[in-house]
């Protein structure tokens, strides 16, 4: 009995620790903004984050429209384009021998450096902010896929021969099927960073999106309102994490 | 010789050579040569390294023996056949697909008439004990089941040759007995060609009727041991005299090449 309610209870504070966790964080927070006395403008209050984001909301709304949009457009055009691209590499040697060395020297270049650049070749406007978040995304997805498609396992492969498959059936009803969690796992990854991608593009030139209000906020020394984008952002990038997790627990339970 | 008489499996002065590390070829198999009768059940045993799976694998056509020759119905092997039925060593169910979409893999790639293969495969999974798992998937099914399902795979295309690589060899002991019972009387009731790899003295007797004796690395034939005991055998078998001497027999082959090796 005493075993059945342990478990229980530790279940329970397991359920409850993350989110009082962050409450014990604001308390903290909004009582030493008050007892210390320190400046609004250097580390605003919670609650005067709250109050400016309520009356910012329709402006919030909008700057985040565009921000997940050139979040979403890039990482899934980074999708679209990885998948084709890494069966290529992992169907053709001659471009595994040249295409994939080059992945990976475009990989070593920092993004962050390459956002200006971009902005100059492309201009200002959406297509720029999606080039970056799709660079960005690319990588991690590209290269889980190649991974995944060469993951299947040699009695799997076997199999397939014996009962005379040619290469395409096997590709088709093994190596794909093999592959499908691996790049779900890499666009995990990717769509952690696209966010990131996106605030870097409109840090280096931009009117609107999140970033952009960060930037301009803070020049202003309006730094509640860069905090209430800040929060926003980070609202943004964790819920696109758990859809991508949705949608990879969903194909997971059809799959498995 | 007649169509009949000719062997269904002719293996002749075969070898198989792999590289080793520091590219020194290492012999694996060989040379080995014997014949398997149409009907008949062949179980190769062995000590583990001896070749006797590489040798499964030459006789399917997924490998190729370095020297020597392997026919079926008297013309070489030059790759999978469709007439051959493989049950490997674990299970290899595809974890996404349903137990009898794993059972109709080889009509969707035989390109068999769908119905007729469901019907059938249902009728298969049924005789194994497996009706009401058709939707189940792999994970959801004990080892044995997996086995089971296993074996319905390899039948389904009505393959007339069989092959069984250590088909068992994962299970735990029971579930093994009462798996090589439950093959002997699924056998029994067609009688296709069948050749058994095994580390298992006691399955290789209570299946076949000829068992081949395998030397260590490289393995070479040490004994082909006819089992003359009567069928259909039942778990009554294993108590047989006849079993327990060539069982005995078996055995003390082996190790004799044991004690010579240490």
């Amino acid at each position: 009995m005493t075993k059945r309610g342990g478990v229980i209870a530790s279940e329970w504070t397991q359920a409850a620790l993350p989110p009082l966790a962050f409450i014990a964080l604001f308390i903290g927070w909004q009582w030493s903004t008050t007892a210390l006395q320190i400046r609004p403008w250097i580390l605003p209050a919670p609650t005067a984050i709250v109050s400016i984001a309520y009356d910012w909301r329709i402006e919030l709304l909008r700057h985040t429209s565009v921000t997940t949009l050139e979040t979403i457009a890039g990482f899934l055009l980074s999708a679209l384009l990885a998948v084709p691209l890494s069966i290529a590499v992992v169907w053709s040697v001659l471009l595994r021998r040249t295409l994939y060395p080059i992945l990976l020297a475009l990989q070593s270049i920092p993004k962050v450096a390459l956002a200006p650049l971009i902005t100059l070749w492309v201009g200002f406007g959406l297509w720029p902010k999606i080039l970056v978040v799709f660079l960005v995304c690319f990588f991690p997805v590209i290269v889980n896929t190649i991974a995944g498609l060469e993951a299947a396992p040699q009695p799997m492969i076997d199999l397939m021969r014996s009962m005379c498959a040619g290469h395409w059936q096997t590709f088709r009803r093994v190596r794909v099927p093999v592959a499908v969690p691996h790049f779900l796992v890499g666009c995990k990854i990717a769509v952690t960073f696209a966010v990131i991608g996106a605030v870097i593009a409109e840090f280096v030139g931009s009117e609107e999106g999140l970033g952009y209000l960060i930037l301009t906020a803070s020049s202003q020394s309006q730094t509640a309102l860069a905090f209430a984008a800040l929060a926003v952002l980070t609202i943004l990038s964790v819920a696109l994490y758990y859809l991508t997790e949705m949608i990879e627990r969903w194909v997971a339970t059809r799959m498995a | 010789m007649t169509l009949a008489d000719r062997p269904r499996v002719g293996v002749e002065g075969i070898t198989r050579r792999f590289n080793g590390p520091a590219g020194k070829p290492v012999e694996a198999l060989g040379p080995v040569t014997f014949d398997v009768a149409a009907g008949a059940f062949v179980a190769v045993v062995g000590p583990s390294g001896c070749g006797k799976s590489t040798l499964l694998r030459l006789i399917a056509g997924l490998d190729v023996p370095s020297t020597g020759d392997i026919r079926r119905d008297g013309a070489p092997i030059t790759g999978p056949s469709r007439d051959v039925g493989i049950v490997f060593q674990d299970h290899v169910l595809l974890p996404w697909l349903t137990v009898l979409d794993n059972v109709l893999l080889p009509a969707e790639l035989y390109d068999l008439p769908s119905n007729a293969a469901r019907a059938r495969a249902r009728q298969l999974l049924g005789s194994v004990g497996l009706s009401g798992f058709e939707g189940h998937k792999p994970a959801q099914l004990s080892g044995g089941m997996r086995q089971r399902a296993a074996i319905c795979r390899a039948l389904l295309a009505e393959p007339s040759i069989l092959l069984f690589d250590e088909p068992f060899g994962a299970l735990d002991a029971l579930t093994r007995e009462r798996l090589s019972l439950d093959l002997a009387g699924l056998w029994g009731e067609t009688r296709r060609t069948a050749l058994l790899i095994t580390h298992d003295i006691a399955e290789a007797v209570l299946l076949a009727d000829e068992v081949i004796v395998m030397t260590p690395r490289p393995g070479r034939i040490r004994e082909r041991v006819a089992v003359d005991l009567p069928r259909p055998r039942t778990a009554a078998t294993r108590r047989d005299p006849r079993f327990v001497e060539i069982a005995e027999h078996i055995r003390d082959l082996i190790f004799a090449d044991w004690q010579e090796a240490a």
